[in-house]
């Protein structure tokens, strides 16, 4: 479904050069969740912006649905971090989520059931009338995610969505999105710097190195489908996970190359798993 | 009576207080004047309904009135839209900034008597006046307000399609027009300057031009009147402003006082 190749992505200005992201390449399956990670600064912005056709790559390609992307693609929406930057505060909740809808040019009755439907989903039925800064951060971004549900996405990106709001919002935010997944069936492309969220959400998990930005590692979670706040995250297996991810990220850091083999992460009595891409040379031999 | 109701009317107490006694120091520092240029204000006061007669009403202010909506919407029309295009592409704002900044400081009343030149003495003369002064606060607040659109709210707007005409009218125009109403609310003040100084100097009716011919005839009791007409006209056009911009702005005082009271 979403299919990256090769992209690069260099800054030029004032007699500077800024090589932000170096040479990425992942695909993204149609219905998948996956979660990027990276140390901060490390081009997850930039990557999010070429993929959602809003950053021309300096190098290589982007394809949706088999489609390069030139500009923004309208099978896929975006939720921002900056919520409260992101809402026009001149418009009313429900504005707020129709407004794409009437550039798309859908009759008014269909744009009525998409909005209702939306906020139904993100539990927001009631605020339909109120400014988004009457609402609470956690459910302004509530708002963004019926916004993007709303203008039916084949893919949908999320830039750090949970960055700002408190933790438990946060893991409100998560299960809501986690939930909306799977009902949805729609490809979601997560970027976060938070190593637990990323391993709570995500089917599959991309660790970045540090800019100039590569892929490091892609790494399947084995979790079950059926995640809770509650035992998920205190599962070994998540425990195991998580810490990989975290020592990854702290050797992307120091900028020491991914040789260590994801050997032991692998459960005794499960097969090897097979990951995606098996020409990414970053991702450890199993 | 409950605390909605006194709170009220304190308010309205604070807002009448000054006015109030003001007026009774004038009243009582000038009742014994013999001064022909000052007279007592209760002789102005007394003068007034009999020079302010609904003839009057409508052969002098109403056409000033006119002429100063039709001023001030061109002005305003035209301010908004160049004060778009300016404000959207950096490269015409680097061209026409120096342009704007000389125009700006030009003091409009010395246009007068240029505009006389190839407008005439009518009421083009006089709307092209107006227009002329009002429309530099518009076309420079608009300037700024479209400038400094959110980056987040643009790309949102880009990545869900709204673009060209919907852009402008649900992001840009929205975005800036706080400062839009600033730039028109200087603009009105300004409007009533220039629509007096237009008739001051070549007219045949017109709040001005009446207060003018007043002078001229000694009749300062009356050309008193006339100058306490022009404030309360400006004080009502400055009400009316502001319930139109509390309806077009109630968002953005919303937003303020919620930012205001989460930080």
């Amino acid at each position: 479904m979403l299919d990256v190749r090769g992209l690069g992505k260099v800054y030029e200005g004032s007699g500077r050069r800024v090589e932000a992201v170096r040479d990425l390449t992942f695909t993204v399956d149609a219905g998948e969740l996956v979660c990027l990670v990276g140390p901060s600064g490390c081009g997850k912005t930039t990557l999010l912006k070429c993929v959602g056709g809003l950053l021309t790559p300096t190098a290589g390609e982007v394809l949706v649905g088999g489609r390069r992307v030139t500009g923004p693609p309208p099978d896929m929406a975006v939720v921002f971090q900056e919520y409260g930057r992101s809402l026009f505060p001149w418009m009313r909740v429900r504005e707020n989520v129709e407004l794409p809808l009437r550039q798309k040019k859908l009759g008014g009755a269909r744009r009525r059931g998409l909005v209702a439907d939306a906020l139904e989903s993100v539990g927001l039925t009631d605020a339909t009338g109120a400014y988004p800064w009457q609402l609470s951060g956690g459910m302004q971004q509530r708002v963004a995610i019926a916004r993007a549900l709303a203008y039916e996405p084949e893919v949908l990106l999320m830039d750090e969505p949970f960055a700002a709001v408190d933790a438990q919002t946060r893991a409100e935010l998560e299960d809501l999105v986690r939930g909306l997944w799977r009902q949805r069936g729609i490809t979601v492309l997560f970027v976060t710097h938070d190593i637990d969220e990323a391993v709570y959400l995500g089917e599959r998990v991309l660790i970045l190195s540090a800019s100039p930005t590569v892929v490091r590692e892609q790494l399947r979670i084995d979790l079950p489908a059926d995640r809770d706040q509650l035992h998920t995250r205190v599962a070994p297996r998540f425990a195991e996970l998580r810490t990989h991810v975290y020592e990854q990220i702290q050797a992307a850091k120091r900028g020491t190359p991914a040789d260590r083999p994801a050997e032991d992460l692998k459960p005794a009595d499960r097969p090897a798993e097979d990951l995606q891409d098996p020409d990414v040379s970053e991702h450890p031999e199993p | 009576m409950s605390a909605r109701v006194r709170n009220l009317l304190l308010r309205l107490l604070f807002a009448v207080a000054l006015p109030a006694v003001l007026v009774v120091a004038w009243w009582f520092a000038s009742d014994d004047s013999t001064d022909v240029y000052r007279p007592p204000l209760r002789t102005i006061l007394g003068t007034f309904p009999d020079v302010w007669t609904g003839e009057r009403l409508r052969e002098d202010v109403v056409p000033s009135l006119l002429r100063l909506t039709a001023g001030y919407a061109c002005a305003a029309v035209a301010g908004v839209a160049l004060g778009t295009v300016i404000g959207s592409y950096r490269r015409v704002r680097a061209v026409c900034e120096p342009v704007l900044e000389f125009l700006r400081a030009v003091p409009p009343p010395v246009l007068v008597p240029v505009i006389m030149l190839f407008a005439g003495i009518g009421d083009t003369m006089k709307i092209a006046v107006i227009a002329s002064g009002c429309v530099w606060p518009v076309l420079l607040n608009t300037v700024e307000g479209v400038r400094a659109v959110d980056s987040v709210m643009s790309e949102t707007a880009r990545s869900y399609g709204v673009t060209g005409i919907a852009r402008l009218r649900h992001l840009v125009l929205r975005a800036a027009s706080p400062q839009i109403f600033a730039g028109l609310r200087q603009a009105l003040s300004i409007g009533i300057i220039l629509m007096v100084i237009s008739e001051m100097f070549a007219a045949s009716n017109g709040l001005g031009f009446t207060v003018v011919q007043f002078q001229r005839g000694f009749a300062i009791p009356e050309m008193w009147t006339g100058i306490l007409l022009l404030g309360l006209l400006g004080f009502a056009l400055s009400v009316v402003f502001r319930l139109a911009e509390r309806r077009a702005l109630g968002w953005y005082h919303g937003l303020r006082d919620a930012s205001r009271r989460s930080s």
